[in-house]
């Protein structure tokens, strides 16, 4: 086996879709660049769309709409339950209807800022601009955004910004906008126009002479394993955060689309860039299965501390004040406990590892509403975080009014993705990455309420207007079938890999393995990242992932209904995307974003980014399994927010 | 806790089911339900037996997955989802009963998974604005009045999970369909479609075998995210309003 760290750089990757000019013409201009298909040859083209959720859903039903044959795919039983319908806060939208001083331009910069300038220009600007017509979308669609009582729509401050430009639907915004597009989609499903597999997983990418042409997928209800053909293949099939086991993502969110695409030649850009939320609910044990996210408005009025002794076991109450370390308040006086996502989380991270956390297994800090309600009253607390409190107390059996919430940071959301170009195109030609499947526009940070908002841009407006350009360049695909070399291959080794894992046989569920490498990846590639750690975890991952080989056991058949094969399924690719990410994470030696390299702080501790070194995206290309990658980086320039240190202290 | 776990197993929806007797012990009082069940098929799968089959996926109440009948109650005794049901509820030493959902229309797939795909149905019989994109106008060019909003959102929470129609005991889908109906009838955008889309709505859901409403009640009782029973009488009056505006 060939050292995997002795990864090779290859050719710069190019953005060649972009245009040149002004950021602001930027998108215009390729739109009109951009070949069309006339309307009458579009029901002759065949769309695939991996996945249901904001981007998916959005990009099927407009695609539908525009007379394309769309055929799209979701593992769940039903379209309406994609994991999208699980975002809590807003969409963000340059509207400017509060007269605040918002613009595109504005937004734009934030999103640049907001992403510690690793993101493009050009994609943001982008999606600056298309997030007005969103909420118009949106509107029009009937999804019930909360209102004032004028009858116009309701706006708040979001994620640190000091503008009100986060439009919301109560604490329930992601299901709104779901269920609009889910309704589209279904509109179209009822037209003929949407070919729909629910229940239908994606486990391989069907490429032949160099151009995605269709998918190998299994029905997971009989087992049946089948294959799609089509002119193009979309995925918009989320992100990979169930590589850390535990995350705010739902049980079966997995990263075999995106994976079984990279394998086929998609690169796959800045895995290493994941987002940790400060504001989850802890885990109780060994039994947890996932974590809870709460709205980070917490953090306006609660304070976060722990004792100032290690081990100090006596309940909250108890400790008096001046043994508690308002830790966050004592570091960052300016900011106290509204400091940046990261930071909060990080804070956190290392006063547990003093020993000095709270909760079961010390995994906790307190964020504490003692001295809001003694400020403002019980009742102003409850008016403004009501539900969020019935929400705690339903899952932890505490009342948060009377002693402290615990608090930990969990993973959330996954910036990095596979690499597309400004049409969303990825390095396969006809393979297209929408929402958090690809890495376009969040840079190395997502700002609160953008990911509702990149999705739905991505689905209703990018891909629709750019995917056009691929198919009118490419009008006649050649029919293939079965027999074809690439097709046969590509059903072979997924037909292979499920006998293999049924056949294995040993003594593991595949569930244990997933919570080791989880449990790995959570230790040396999680909220703080060291050279050390990392090479420690790249010495251990083709070890648990030869441990799985031969100890994994999945009982039953591939002829049915088989919840333990499709969970094992997705640990395989998750022992390869770890490695991947950990290398990513070596090798970027600055800390930016939601990547905190321990060797690279500023003299009073705080992430020091390297521009002149790694202001690129890194591409990497697949090699074989446990074969190093080939890195492609592509330069990242900024002509309009020039980059800045941050400072919170 | 120790527990006494009798569940629905049944191989497809072909074969014959039966309830099968299993005992956990090590459970956690912090443990959620699911939980408890991912314990149970650990230990199966380490004994060469198939897990139980049950749907869930986000695991916090709102991706409408989970759908256990637990000691007879749909979602079980608290007024929530599956997955947000913890250990706590019960007590050592119990015997718990869990099955599928228990409606003609949606029939077992597997042990504790149904085919809800009815509802799917429904829903692509109207259960939408037509508004293809790019062609909205500005967000604010209609006001919508804010009790109009307020009961639309109250109606658009459903997250259809079938809890309705399990706890029915005619297996009617009627607080189901009526969420929809009055989340989009209330609104103006919603206005050019609002007969047609109660027409067939309605007629698709007698259509998929559901039951008739005899307005017993148990679908509000059951439904975690408090859709209220007069859902049901509003959905009856745009039916009747539909109806008669229709023929003329």
């Amino acid at each position: 086996m060939s050292d995997y760290t002795n990864y090779r750089t290859g050719e710069p990757v190019v953005d060649s879709k972009a245009p040149e000019g002004p950021v602001a013409d930027r998108w215009d201009t390729r739109r009109f660049q951009a070949k069309l298909v006339n309307p009458a040859n579009r029901r002759k083209h065949t769309v695939i769309v991996v996945g249901t959720g904001l981007a998916g859903g959005s990009a099927g039903a407009t695609l539908a709409e525009q007379g394309y044959h769309v055929v799209q795919f979701c593992f769940q039983d039903s379209p309406r339950r994609a994991h999208s319908v699980a975002a809590q806060g807003g969409i963000n939208a340059a509207k400017n209807y509060r007269n605040d001083g918002d613009s595109v331009h504005r937004l734009f910069y934030d999103t640049v800022k907001g992403g510690d300038f690793r993101a493009r220009e050009s994609n943001v600007h982008r999606l600056a601009e298309i997030s007005v017509e969103i909420i118009d979308q949106c509107v029009a669609q009937g999804v019930p955004f909360a209102r004032e009582y004028g009858g116009l729509l309701d706006n708040r401050s979001f994620g640190g910004v000091q503008v009100s430009r986060t439009f919301y639907a109560r604490g329930q915004t992601g299901q709104q906008l779901l269920l609009g597009a889910y309704q589209a989609l279904s509109r179209q499903i009822a037209a003929g126009n949407v070919e729909l597999h629910a229940r239908t997983e994606m486990l391989d990418l069907i490429v032949v002479d160099g151009r995605a042409r269709g998918i190998v997928a299994r029905d997971l209800v009989t087992g049946r394993i089948d294959t799609y053909f089509a002119d193009a293949v979309v995925l918009a099939s989320g992100g990979y955060g169930n590589v850390f086991y535990l995350s705010t993502n739902a049980m079966n969110s997995n990263a075999t689309a995106v994976w079984r695409a990279h394998r086929r030649g998609a690169y796959f850009a800045n895995p290493c860039f994941t987002q940790i939320h400060p504001t989850c609910i802890p885990r109780t044990g060994d039994h947890q299965s996932k974590l809870t996210l709460m709205s980070e408005s917490l953090r306006n009025d609660g304070r976060i501390w722990v004792p100032k002794a290690k081990g100090d076991q006596r309940p909250a109450g108890e400790i008096p004040e001046d043994e508690r370390d308002y830790y966050l308040e004592r570091i960052y006086p300016a900011f106290g406990n509204l400091v940046p996502r990261d930071i909060a989380s990080r804070a956190a991270k290392n006063v547990c590892d003093e020993g000095r956390g709270v909760g079961p297994g010390g995994q906790g800090v307190y964020l504490d509403f003692a001295e809001a309600i003694q400020r403002m009253g019980r009742a102003a607390v409850e008016e403004k975080y009501g539900n969020l409190f019935d929400m705690y107390a339903q899952i932890t059996a505490e009342n948060p009014y009377e002693t402290p919430m615990r608090i930990y940071p969990a993973v959330h959301y996954t910036m990095g993705g596979l690499w597309v170009d400004y049409d969303l195109q990825t390095t396969v030609p006809g393979l297209f990455a929408i929402g958090e499947a690809n890495f376009s526009d969040h840079g190395a940070n997502r700002l609160g309420a953008s990911a509702l908002m990149q999705g739905l841009a991505d689905g209703y407006f990018v891909l629709p207007s750019t995917i056009n350009d691929y198919l009118a360049r490419h009008p006649h695909s050649e029919e293939i079938d079965d027999r074809h070399p690439a097709v046969a291959e590509a059903v072979a080794e997924t037909e292979d890999r499920l006998h293999l894992l049924l056949a294995v046989d040993g003594d593991r569920t595949p569930d244990s393995f997933h919570r080791e490498i989880g449990a790995l990846m959570w230790e040396f590639c999680g909220m703080a990242r060291t050279e050390e750690g990392l090479r420690e975890a790249l010495h251990r991952i083709p070890r648990i992932r030869e441990e799985f080989w031969r100890r994994v056991k999945v009982p039953g058949t591939g002829e049915q209904l088989n919840q333990a094969l499709e969970k094992a399924n997705r640990v395989v690719d998750y022992l390869e995307l770890a490695e991947l990410m950990c290398l990513d994470a070596l090798h970027r030696a600055e800390s930016c974003g939601g990547h905190f390299r321990e060797e690279s702080q500023t003299p009073d501790g705080e992430a020091a980014r390297r521009d002149e070194e790694f202001s690129y995206v890194a591409a990497w290309e697949f090699g074989a399994t446990g074969d190093a990658p080939v890195l492609h980086k592509e330069d990242l320039v900024f002509e309009y927010v020039h980059p800045t240190q941050r400072s919170y202290a | 806790m120790k527990l006494t776990l009798r569940v629905w197993r049944q191989q497809n929806a072909e074969a014959p089911g039966a309830m099968v007797t299993y005992e956990v012990d090590g459970i956690s009082r912090d443990m959620s339900f699911l939980e408890m069940l991912d314990t149970l098929n650990e230990e199966l799968i380490l004994g060469g037996d198939e897990p139980v089959a049950f749907d869930h996926d986000c695991r916090e109440g709102i991706c409408g997955a989970c759908s256990l009948v637990i000691n007879g109650d749909a979602h079980g005794p608290e007024r929530t989802t599956t997955c947000q049901l913890h250990m706590r509820s019960f007590q050592d030493g119990d015997t718990i009963d869990v099955e599928p959902w228990r409606a003609s229309a949606f029939p077992v797939v597997k042990d504790l998974v149904v085919d809800r795909s009815a509802f799917d149905r429904i829903i692509q019989s109207g259960g939408y604005i037509s508004a293809p994109t790019g062609t909205a106008p500005d967000a604010h060019a209609t006001p919508v009045p804010k009790p109009d909003a307020d009961f639309a959102f109250e109606h658009a929470e459903c997250i259809g999970c079938g809890a309705c129609v399990a706890a029915c005991p005619n297996g009617s889908a009627m607080l189901f369909t009526s969420a929809k109906v009055n989340h989009l009838n209330v609104l103006p955008q919603g206005a050019p479609e609002r007969e047609t889309r109660v027409l067939d709505m309605v007629a698709t859901m007698d259509e998929e075998g559901f039951g008739g409403c005899t307005l017993t009640g148990e679908c509000a009782t059951a439904c975690p995210k408090g859709i209220p029973l007069p859902s049901i009488a509003a959905m009856n009056k745009e039916w009747l309003r539909a109806t008669r505006k229709v023929r003329r």
